[in-house]
């Protein structure tokens, strides 16, 4: 009986905004064709969504899929833009939205690892919270710059869950020599328009326009290890770590230059052609550097010796 | 993916001196007049791009009117040149810096240049020289010998094009490289058993490890 009672609370909460149905009501119709008609659970549902639909005058695109229609994922294997899909996740950290239309912004996470989600104001949905583990169904996936989000919706569920969820670790670990330091590194200036951050191509943001830019200190880098190639992104507190110089520090050099791009220059000098190991997760095709370490102890030749010996 | 749009950066191929030097055949795998330029290793691999790391033992500009740096740069089995001129202005103004002996890290692609007698020289067009420690360079010679060995294992596989190329257009038999490989190991070790024996009691002392 719980099952039916199950389906009949799904099936008002789809209807909640469209009808004045109770999960009384709906499970007395489930229960009817079910253990009267002999009908199985399946068509059962599908028979009273539908009457539901008729009397609502809607389509079923227009009502959250619910248990049904979308499919349920894990959050690393969002790979593709615009995908309804239903996701079992913790809410891992909140952020403070950086827009009046924003209602909530965070990162949820489920064992596979973590993914950026947005919720509006204009969903009018209740408020996730921080720690607590829910079962979103019907959020819509987005793409930026190859880095994978959901966004909850007017059609999103929203149901508490009672276990806990763990997060999963989706950070890789490289390690090789540091090849190239691309361009866009170094002192750089970002848009300072909310929620954009994104660098200024001679002071200019490609949303934005002309704008004030924020300086920010970055390293787009590619680490090489002779079978593959990594292209990393060091943020500003790992560079300053990586390469001694602050932020201010930083401005200061590129005050007494005249130019920003002594900066870059120096951190080249300073790092390039060494080895690296760095750790953090992967946004399209960068690794998003968390942890790092210079491999400057003399490395043991004996495995390889003994190998190449053998075939000499 | 928005990935798939961006081409692969060349992978940097780790070979000591002695097998760089020893190639001289070049090929484009299409008919694009931007297709990479790959020179073909004895061993059986492709290089559009090379890491290398050793020491800078001389320098010289050999331009005639405009500035064109001439680097040696020397490992456990044999000398690379690297040339840097203008169009290479950041390594070119590090060559120009640089005081021999250092320790150099080179990111660069393979050069192939034929001499009046019909000899191939082979030379590095640095995109990169910085200096880096004695550590960095000796992971780089565990790193070469390591991947050479991997490259001659693998030498034979009827799936390895390069192999195949490289039997074809090479008369060179690969266990040269398994020696140099070895010999490149065994200098490292040199090195090591001198650092321990500085505490022991001095028997043997007074022959100094020549600089590899």
């Amino acid at each position: 009986m719980s099952d039916l009672r199950t389906h009949a609370a799904e099936i008002a909460e789809q209807f909640s905004d469209h009808l004045d149905v109770t999960e009384d009501e709906i499970e007395e119709r489930l229960q009817t064709l079910v253990d009267e008609y002999r009908v199985p659970v399946d068509e059962a549902r599908r028979s009273v969504v539908n009457s539901y639909l008729d009397e609502a005058g809607i389509e079923r695109d227009d009502i959250s899929r619910g248990g049904g229609g979308s499919q349920q994922v894990k959050v690393a294997d969002v790979d593709e833009d615009e995908q309804w899909v239903d996701v079992r996740v913790k809410v891992v950290d909140l952020w403070e939205p950086g827009h009046e239309s924003i209602a909530q912004v965070g990162l949820l996470g489920d064992e596979s690892g973590t993914i950026k989600f947005v919720a509006f104001e204009t969903s009018e949905l209740p408020e996730l919270e921080e720690g607590a583990c829910y079962a979103l169904s019907n959020v819509v996936t987005d793409e930026y710059e190859g880095r994978f989000s959901v966004k909850l919706n007017r059609t999103t569920t929203i149901t508490e869950i009672d276990e806990d969820i763990e997060v999963g670790d989706d950070a890789s670990e490289v390690e090789g020599a540091l090849v190239d330091i691309q361009s866009g590194s170094g002192l750089i200036k970002r848009c300072p328009e909310p929620d954009c951050t994104r660098v200024l191509q001679n002071g200019r943001c490609s949303e934005h326009g002309n704008v004030e830019g924020e300086f920010d200190l970055r390293i787009k880098g590619v680490i090489d290890d002779g079978r593959q190639v990594h292209e990393v992104i060091f943020d500003r507190e790992t560079t300053e770590t990586l390469t001694g110089i602050a932020l201010e520090e930083a401005k200061d050099m590129a005050m007494d230059a005249l130019d920003t791009t002594i900066v870059a220059e120096e951190i080249r000098a300073d790092v390039l052609g060494s080895y690296y190991r760095v750790r953090g997760p992967t946004f399209g095709r960068y690794l998003l550097v968390d942890e790092f370490e210079r491999l400057d102890e003399s490395p043991d030749p004996e495995a390889v010796l003994i190998k190449a010996r053998s075939m000499a | 993916m928005s990935s798939n749009a961006v081409p692969m950066r060349e992978v940097a191929q780790r070979v000591f001196a002695t097998e760089f030097n020893d190639a001289s055949h070049t090929f484009k795998e299409s008919d694009d007049e931007r297709a990479p330029v790959y020179l073909l290793l004895p061993t059986g691999e492709r290089a559009n791009r090379v890491f290398l790391v050793g020491t800078l033992t001389e320098k010289e500009d050999v331009g005639d009117d405009n500035e064109y740096w001439r680097g040696r740069i020397v490992d456990p089995t044999g000398t690379f040149f690297v040339y840097a001129g203008q169009y290479q202005p950041e390594a070119a103004s590090t060559l120009r810096d640089l005081e021999p002996p250092a320790y150099v890290a080179v990111v660069g692609k393979p050069r192939t240049y034929e001499t009046d007698d019909g000899n191939v020289n082979v030379s590095v067009r640095p995109e990169s020289i910085t200096e880096v420690d004695a550590a960095t360079r000796d992971r780089w010679v565990v790193e070469t010998a390591e991947r050479t060995v991997d490259r001659i294992e693998a030498f034979d596989d009827e799936s390895n094009e390069y192999g195949v190329m490289a039997r074809e257009r090479y008369d060179l038999p690969v266990e040269r490289y398994t020696e140099a490989a070895v010999g490149a190991l065994e200098s490292l070790e040199g090195t090591d058993e001198l650092a321990t024996d500085g505490d022991a009691p001095a028997g043997d002392a007074g022959t100094p490890e020549p600089e590899p």
